[in-house]
Formats: C-alpha cells, sequence, structure tokens
C-alpha cells in the first residue's frame, strides 16, 4: 500500500485513541474534584490530568493561571492545543479523507458522524458563554462513543489487510502511550504497601486512575480484592487479560507487526523491537519493576515506545 | 428579459399514447406534500453521512459544501438516448482524430479549415506533444460533454469537457440514493443501470496501458489531494475501480519510469487516470511552481513507459474558440453530417462578428474561451446594463478571448421545493469513454438543474443543483402494473 497512506491510517487511529483517552481523563478528574476536601484547594489534580495527556507544558504556555473551566477548555475545544479533543476529531476526519479508499463506508461513516456532531457541539456552544456540567457530561459521553464506534466499525468490517494492520498499530501505540502516562503522573500513589503514604483520600485517586482507563470494574474481576496501589500497577502493566494494559498493547502491536511482515514477507528492526518489549513485559514481575523503581520503568517504557513509532515510520517510509 | 417559450420536458410528451412522464406525474400528483419534503431531508441526509461534498472556490466559510439534490428524476427515452448516443460517439472519435492530426501532420490547417494560429497559438496547445502518439491514437479517454435541449427534436452540444471532466460520481451517487428513496417509482420504469461505469472505466484504462500484458498493469488515479473541490469524485472512483488514489508526493520518476512509494518500497505505475490539469503535472516542463505534481512525469510520459488519461494537450479539443469549428472537423475527419448540433457561436476575434455581439449585448451570452465553471461569462438578459458596460471594456481590450452565444432556451423539469414542484432549466453531463476496443457509453448521465427559478446557469459553484437521469425503455406493458 502506499506510505503515505500507511502513516495517516496510524495517525487517523492514534486521534481517535488520544480523544477517547483524554475524555476519560477529564471525567475522572472532575469527579475527583467534587469530593470534599480537607486540606486547601488547589489545582493539583488538573494538573496531573494535563501532564498525563502530555498537555501541562502547553497548557502554561498559553494560561498564567490553572482553573477548572480553563483546564477543561482546553483539553476540549481549544484549537490552540494540538491535542485537544476537538482538534484530534479534526484531524482523524482529515486523516480519514485523505485515506478515504483505504477505509470502509463503515469506518468512514464513523468518523465523518463524529466530526458532523462536533460541528453541532460547537455550534450550541455559541450560544452559552456559560461552564456547563451537564453539556460537559454529554460531550464526553459522545467522544467515547465516538472512538467505540470508530473502533467497532474497524474490527467488524475492515479486510483484515495492511490498512488494517496499521491502523491497530497506531492504536496500540497510542493507548501504550497513554496507560504509561498516567502510570507516570500517578507512579508516587501506586508504591507496594511498606512505602504508601497515602491517607484516605489516595483510596479515591486509585479509583480515579482505574476509572480513566475504564478498569474499575475489571479490577474486582481479576483480584476479587480491595483496591491496593500495588494491584493497579499489576493491572495496568502486566496483566494481559486488560486490555488496556502495556502488555496487552504489545501483544497487539507485536501481532500487527507480524501481519505486515508476513505480507511482505520481509521483517525489520520494527518488528524486533516491539518483540522485545513483549520478552520483557512477559517476563517481569512487579517485585522486580518496584525493586528497580516503578518511575524509572515507566519512564524506560515512554521512550521505548516512542522509539517504536519512528522505527516503523523509518521502516515503512511514512516520510 | 424578453419573455421566452421554453421547452418543458414532462409537458411536452403528454400528446402521446404513452407519455414518458405519465408515472413520474401520477406520483408527484399523489404523494402528499409533507412525503415529498421527508424525501428531501433524506436525501440531504444521506449525502452528508456519505460525505460527499465539494468545495467551492474563494468561500472559505463554506469550505464543505453539499451539491444540491433534486429527487424528481429526469427522463429521457430509449430511442432518444440511441440518438444521443451515436452523436457523443461521433464527436469523441472526431476529437480524437483531430488531435492526433493537430499534433501530427495537421492536414485540417493545411486545408485551411481552421486559422493555424488559433491552434498553434492556443495556451491549450501544448508543444511537447507535437510527433507524439499516445496508445492506440487514443488522447481523450474520458469526455463529459455537455447536452442541452430546446425542443423535442434536437440536442445541442454546449461544450466538449475533454480534459478532466468531473459529475460521475454524482451520476452514480444520485442513482444509489433515488432508488432507495423511490423504489416504487423505480419499479415503475425500466432504467437503464449505470453502476457499470467504474468497470467500463477500468477497462478502457487497462486498455491504453503501455507495456504488453495489460491486464497486469499497474493504474493509479492521480488527485490534487483533499483541498480539490472535486476530492471526493476522486477518492470515490478510486474505491470503485480498486485503484490506488496518489497524490504528487506518492510518485516518483526515476530512468524515465513512474513509482508509487508503498510501504515495501517501489512499485511501478503504467497508467494514470490523472484529475490533476496539464498545467501542474510536471513542475520541470509546466509550472515550476507546482507541488501537485511530479518532477520527471513528462519524461517518462514522452518516453512511452506510462499512459496519462487524459492525454497531455486534450485541451486545444475542449477550447471555446475551436468549439465552433467541431462540426467542420467531424466532417473533414469523418466524412460524415454532424449528428449533434452545434449552439451557434459567434467568435469575437473575427471584427464583424465582434460588432455584432456588442450591439446585441442584451441577447447574448458571452463567455471567456478559458474560462469554466460559470466564472467569466455574462448572461446578456439577466446582466444590469451597468454590468454589460463593463464586460463591453473587457471585450473590445481582448476580443480574442471570447466567444458569444444567444441566450438558449434551455428545457425545464420539474424540480421539488418546500414552496411545490416548479420547472427548473436542465443540461445532461453524459460520460463517453474511449479506449482502445472503441468509445463507451454507460447509458446516462449527470443531469444539472438551475434551482434558482428562471436561472439558466446550471453550475455547481453558481447554485446548481443536479438530478439522477434515468434512460427508460418505453414499455407500455409494464407502465400499468
Amino acid at each position: 500500500m502506499l506510505a503515505r497512506t500507511a502513516d495517516n491510517l496510524f495517525w487517523l487511529a492514534r486521534s481517535m485513541e488520544r480523544a477517547d483517552f483524554t475524555a476519560r481523563t477529564i471525567e475522572s478528574t472532575l469527579r475527583l474534584e467534587i469530593l470534599p476536601k480537607s486540606g486547601p484547594e488547589d489545582m493539583a489534580e488538573w494538573e496531573g490530568a494535563l501532564n498525563s495527556v502530555g498537555s501541562l507544558e502547553s497548557f502554561h504556555e498559553a494560561h498564567e493561571k490553572l482553573d477548572e473551566p480553563a483546564a477543561i477548555e482546553f483539553l476540549t475545544f481549544d484549537r490552540a492545543n494540538p491535542s485537544s479533543i476537538c482538534n484530534c476529531l479534526e484531524n482523524a476526519r482529515a486523516t480519514g479523507r485523505a485515506v478515504r479508499t483505504a477505509l470502509t463506508t463503515e469506518t468512514w461513516t464513523a468518523i465523518n458522524e463524529a466530526w458532523l456532531e462536533l460541528k453541532r457541539f460547537e455550534t450550541r456552544r455559541r450560544g452559552s458563554k456559560e461552564f456547563d456540567r451537564e453539556a460537559l457530561a454529554r460531550f464526553l459521553d459522545y467522544v467515547k462513543k465516538a472512538s467505540l464506534d470508530f473502533d467497532g466499525a474497524c474490527y467488524r468490517t475492515m479486510l483484515r489487510n495492511d490498512s488494517y494492520w496499521f491502523n491497530r498499530l497506531g492504536l496500540f501505540i497510542e493507548r501504550a502511550d497513554n496507560t504509561a502516562r498516567l502510570l507516570d503522573v500517578k507512579y508516587h500513589l501506586l508504591l507496594p504497601e511498606s512505602e504508601s503514604v497515602g491517607g484516605t483520600l489516595d483510596y479515591f485517586q486509585w479509583v480515579a486512575i482505574l476509572r480513566s482507563v475504564s478498569a474499575a470494574t475489571a479490577y474486582h474481576w481479576v483480584y476479587r480484592d480491595r483496591i491496593k496501589p500495588w494491584l493497579i500497577a499489576d493491572l495496568l502493566i502486566l496483566k494481559s487479560a486488560m486490555p488496556r494494559s502495556l502488555i496487552s498493547c504489545y501483544e497487539s502491536i507485536d501481532r500487527a507487526l507480524d501481519s505486515i511482515a508476513r505480507e511482505d514477507g520481509r521483517s525489520g528492526a520494527a518488528q524486533r523491537q516491539a518483540r522485545a518489549m513483549l520478552t520483557k513485559l512477559d517476563r517481569a514481575t512487579m517485585t522486580e519493576i518496584f525493586q528497580g523503581g516503578l518511575h524509572e520503568f515507566i519512564t524506560e517504557f515512554l521512550d521505548d515506545n516512542a522509539r517504536l513509532s519512528t522505527i516503523i515510520s523509518e521502516q515503512y517510509l511514512f516520510t | 428579459m424578453p419573455e421566452m417559450e421554453f421547452y418543458d420536458e414532462m409537458s411536452a410528451g403528454k400528446a402521446g399514447d404513452h407519455p414518458l412522464y405519465r408515472h413520474v406525474e401520477r406520483w408527484l400528483a399523489q404523494t402528499p406534500t409533507d412525503t415529498l419534503a421527508a424525501r428531501r431531508a433524506q436525501a440531504e441526509y444521506m449525502f452528508r453521512r456519505i460525505g460527499i461534498t465539494f468545495g467551492v472556490y474563494g468561500d472559505k466559510d463554506a469550505a464543505e459544501r453539499l451539491i444540491p439534490f433534486d429527487i424528481i428524476p429526469r427522463l429521457l427515452s430509449r430511442a432518444e438516448w440511441t440518438r444521443l448516443e451515436a452523436g457523443l460517439t461521433q464527436r469523441v472519435n472526431a476529437l480524437n482524430l483531430f488531435l492526433r492530426d493537430v499534433y501530427g501532420p495537421r492536414a485540417i490547417l493545411k486545408e485551411g479549415l481552421i486559422p493555424p494560429e488559433l491552434i498553434l497559438r492556443n495556451p491549450g496547445y501544448r508543444p511537447e506533444m507535437i510527433g507524439r502518439r499516445p496508445p492506440h491514437d487514443i488522447w481523450v479517454h474520458i469526455a463529459g460533454i455537455d447536452i442541452v435541449r430546446t425542443d423535442g427534436e434536437d440536442f445541442y452540444v454546449l461544450e466538449d469537457n475533454a480534459r478532466t471532466p468531473s459529475g460521475v460520481s454524482y451520476m452514480l451517487e444520485n442513482r444509489e440514493v433515488t432508488m432507495r428513496l423511490m423504489p416504487d417509482l423505480f419499479a415503475q420504469h425500466r432504467v437503464a443501470p449505470v453502476e457499470a461505469y467504474p468497470d467500463e472505466l477500468l477497462s478502457c484504462l487497462r486498455s491504453v496501458a503501455p507495456r504488453v500484458g495489460g491486464p497486469d498493469a499497474t493504474i493509479a488515479l492521480l488527485t490534487p489531494g483533499p483541498y480539490n473541490s472535486a476530492y471526493y469524485e476522486h477518492s470515490f472512483l478510486a474505491d470503485k475501480l480498486g485503484v490506488e488514489l496518489v497524490e504528487g508526493r506518492d510518485l516518483f520518476v526515476s530512468d524515465d519510469i513512474v513509482y508509487m512509494r508503498t510501504t515495501r518500497g517501489r512499485q511501478r505505475v503504467d497508467v494514470i487516470y490523472r484529475r490533476v490539469d496539464d498545467d501542474f503535472l510536471d513542475p520541470l516542463v509546466f509550472n515550476p511552481t507546482s507541488i501537485l505534481g511530479v518532477p520527471g512525469l513528462m519524461g517518462a510520459y514522452l518516453a512511452g513507459n506510462v499512459t496519462l488519461a487524459n492525454a497531455v494537450g486534450t485541451g486545444i479539443a475542449d477550447d471555446k474558440a475551436i468549439y465552433s469549428y467541431v462540426p467542420d472537423i467531424i466532417r473533414f475527419y469523418l466524412s460524415e453530417e454532424p449528428l449533434l448540433k452545434n449552439v451557434p457561436t459567434f467568435r469575437c476575434r473575427e471584427p464583424a462578428q465582434l460588432a455584432h455581439v456588442l450591439a446585441n449585448l442584451d441577447k447574448l451570452v458571452v463567455k471567456e474561451v478559458n474560462g469554466s465553471g460559470g466564472y467569466g461569462m455574462l448572461v446578456g438578459p439577466h446582466a444590469s446594463a451597468a454590468q454589460r458596460e463593463i464586460f463591453a471594456a473587457k471585450l473590445k481590450a481582448d476580443p480574442n478571448n471570447f466567444i458569444a452565444q444567444p441566450t438558449l432556451a434551455l428545457s425545464t423539469c420539474p424540480a421539488s421545493f418546500d414552496s411545490g414542484v416548479a420547472p427548473r432549466h436542465v443540461d445532461l453531463r453524459p460520460f463517453a469513454l474511449s479506449g482502445a476496443h472503441g468509445v463507451r457509453i454507460v447509458p446516462g448521465g449527470l443531469t444539472r438543474v438551475a434551482l434558482t427559478a428562471g436561472s439558466l446557469v446550471v453550475n455547481s459553484s453558481q447554485g446548481g443543483g443536479t438530478k439522477d437521469t434515468w434512460i427508460v425503455d418505453d414499455d407500455a406493458a409494464l407502465g400499468e402494473r
């Protein structure tokens, strides 16, 4: 297939996945914010949210003061933020339109309808300047649904050829990046019992982490235990049954790259790198990860994941 | 404007035993207005959902607009179509022979039928093509010839679009929509199907591949990209053809061979259905600032390693200044009388005709010879005195750049509005495919309709809409179901 098409399919899936993660992050932060607080009002939660979607720096460049409405606006409708939800959905449609022929009608319709709905949300907003929690909740629901529709349309209707696999690669690399960023921002809350310094408020933090990766229910099914922070780390890193865990993402990445290699009849640096990362996750235990430092582990993972994205670009001539 | 009589295609046929529009008329009479309104809304929803939009140049806010679709089909009888088809085939054959001649022996110039400077100094004439012969001497692989009617007898050719005509995706999508929205009405007619068009186009393109082993030829559709007003059509066709939709940056030329950049490295391309104008094809030969083209493409083309469809240089064949000579062109190459009529055309380059045009500006339509899409034209009867004066000055300053035609009393067809059903002016663009095995025309075409009451301009950029076009077998037995 055309290298440009592969590139666009890759980034199309990344944009949709990022929009979904940003929406979930906003939701879980909002829930944390409405809890009664013992300490002074600060913006640590929103700071963490901006950080986990990789937008903290650009937020501070654009804004002097961090408050909830500003943070939400920045993450949802702000055109100046390249990763805002509306920009993700715009990018998804623009790239989708550029590779219209590589998408099924159902997949294109999912993208196009999401975009048309975004336009309607934007039109409605123009009337009311006020920050409206209900409208926001409806918007976030719609974003999550748009991503589900897109994902479902790809899964159900696309031929299992290069188009599908490049699309999946983008999705899982973005998803791994998102989960790892979330862990990176919250790692201090997830340390083993002996090192834990948290109070009662930490409990809600833990639930919030699970919510941002839609795993609050899954946790209980997997561990049948009350929420323990180190088990959250285990769930999000090493449990392959958990669709957003790092290891699950890498199983999918490995499969996608393998499928591309099989069709091509040649395998390269991308396949080797993905396999190495999967093997590493496969062999790791939480004990070792905590011993080496959770923060260090995550930082290294983020770097490796970004490197894989670059290697894929080079191997398949994206640029 | 002066009162004109218009030929209405629905009411004109009423006299006979089996009027062509009898089912349509009954359907319009029996369908409640709110049902018609619901159909219009459904049609719009369907078009928007699939993303069939077009861009309008110079209109930033409406970067993506729908071409309005009128739900009432436009009907032509099989007998009318057969006549039209023969005329179109004749015309396309003549244009191919004309192009072969003007880039070859120039017999028509030696014969003195056309002033040489009109050809040789024409911006549509590409000196690069002199002495060249594309495979099978086919130049105009895809033609979208605009046809109008003024009475029940004659078809007039308004324009021969021989460069990169667009609109065929609307022919195909309009059919899908009418079949879904009005299945009963559709079933009352025997409508010739149009869905074979992509297959016909594919065989046409394969038949002109430069290498032996045509069936394995790699075909690509070259688009200027998502910002082009016809991008939807490009992606639609590439999808239906099952060929890659490429932009200039996806292609490169090495040793006069064209390749696509793919995830598996380079892949040779044999035939390019290009929807990029000559000027932008190759920055090394044409417009040096073009980023839409492929450096070296012309080299590969002239070396015979790739076929471009349409060929480079076909602009000379659909030039508005050449148009008035087409009947002579048909007689000269085919020794036949033209089957389709030309609209009488005044060549402003000839002083006597210019004088006539200036004296009758209020009755004429004046067009720039190199304009398209309804831009840069004056519809005399609709223009104000001031507009006519400004245009007269332009005309006098550069008469070579203009032709003029009488305001045609374009036929009308019924169209559906909130206010009810009313006649609107229409034209028709059938698509003729010319390949190694002759000319093929899918029965049908794109009917464009001027939706503004009284307007004679059907271009989508000027507020025109489209209709589905049904070529109908007149079968009385089927009709009374």
